[in-house]
């Protein structure tokens, strides 16, 4: 496959992405926008950030989910701080699956918590490997800046 | 001197415990050709800044890396953005700090949240904040830093921006805001 054709497919996986919700247009734009010749790498330096990030807050949710009784206020404060992250990566369906995880704190309802954080992890993983195969076509496209 | 002048030109320190948005408030204020520091909390803010957490009665004693007597400061910082919901000191107080302190008070200081709640962009208005950005945070935003940073200084005009990017020399700028008047 040329390297025009990469190149396509990698416009076309981004616009199916946002189609579909895992990302929002504006936000995940505006990262490969930030992106130069000295900062060729910047979407995926942020979202591997990220992921490790996630990593560390989701060992505590589980900790915290499983401590009798669940201390809602902190599972909230965990959450808020993913949900921000999603946010600032542009990642809108694992954003609102935090939404919901944050309504069940509110409501103090331990079942549902664990639900949505079930849906969380679901979306998170989901995303991940979509951005996964998108920055190997990225790379197989000698993408370095945004054409 | 060109790019080289202008990227040591405006300094900001930038305060977020999430470490995602710390490296993307950094890209953003780095594409915009600022220096930046990140730190992950207010108290670390404070301390870059040279303020001492417990004295802040804004006396010589909670200073003690800046001058009073001469124009060089070893900490020159143009404007500060910090987060409002972090743990222990929250960005609402870091910004009642630095206005409270005589060193500080004339640095800008920018709030960015998550929450779009008019009672806290209200009051941190009122506290002294020249804006509050909604995150996630974008380029347009960090657009509107400029003006601040180039009030009280001899540049005000905006319309000369360009221009003074590409004169302006090292030692002028490091005299900007160091939070006490001082008259080259």
């Amino acid at each position: 496959m040329d390297r025009n054709q990469l190149r396509r497919q990698v416009a076309h996986m981004r616009s199916s992405l946002i189609e579909q919700n895992y990302l929002d247009q504006q936000q995940f734009v505006q990262l490969e926008d930030l992106e130069d010749d000295s900062n060729p790498n910047f979407v995926e330096e942020i979202v591997t950030l990220f992921y490790k990030d996630s990593s560390r807050l989701f060992q505590k949710i589980d900790q915290a989910l499983h401590s009798i009784p669940m201390d809602f206020a902190r599972l909230d404060d965990y959450m808020h701080q993913f949900k921000g992250s999603s946010s600032s990566i542009g990642a809108i369906k694992v954003k609102n699956e935090c939404t919901q995880f944050k309504e069940c704190c509110l409501a103090g309802n331990a079942e549902g918590c664990s639900r949505a954080f079930q849906r969380v992890k679901q979306e998170h993983e989901a995303l991940k490997r979509q951005l996964e195969t998108y920055f190997q076509l990225r790379r197989q496209a000698g993408l370095v800046q945004r054409s | 001197m060109g790019v080289g002048a202008a990227e040591a030109q405006f300094h900001v320190l930038a305060v977020d415990d999430s470490i995602i948005d710390r490296k993307l408030i950094e890209r953003l204020l780095k594409t915009s050709s600022y220096q930046v520091t990140a730190v992950d909390s207010g108290s670390k803010a404070l301390e870059f800044l040279g303020l001492n957490d417990q004295d802040d009665q804004g006396t010589i004693a909670e200073a003690p890396s800046v001058s009073l007597n001469n124009q060089h400061q070893d900490v020159d910082v143009n404007l500060i953005i910090t987060d409002y919901c972090m743990p222990g000191m929250t960005g609402y107080d870091l910004l009642k700090k630095i206005k409270e302190s005589k060193f500080l008070k004339d640095i800008p200081v920018v709030i960015m949240s998550s929450e779009n709640e008019p009672s806290r962009i209200n009051r941190c208005l009122e506290e002294g904040a020249e804006e509050f950005f909604l995150k996630p945070v974008k380029l347009s935003d960090v657009h509107k830093l400029r003006p601040h940073m180039m009030k009280g200084t001899s540049m005000e005009d905006e319309a000369d921006i360009k221009g003074v990017e590409e004169i302006q020399s090292p030692e002028k700028t490091r005299t900007q805001y160091n939070g006490f008047d001082v008259v080259s």
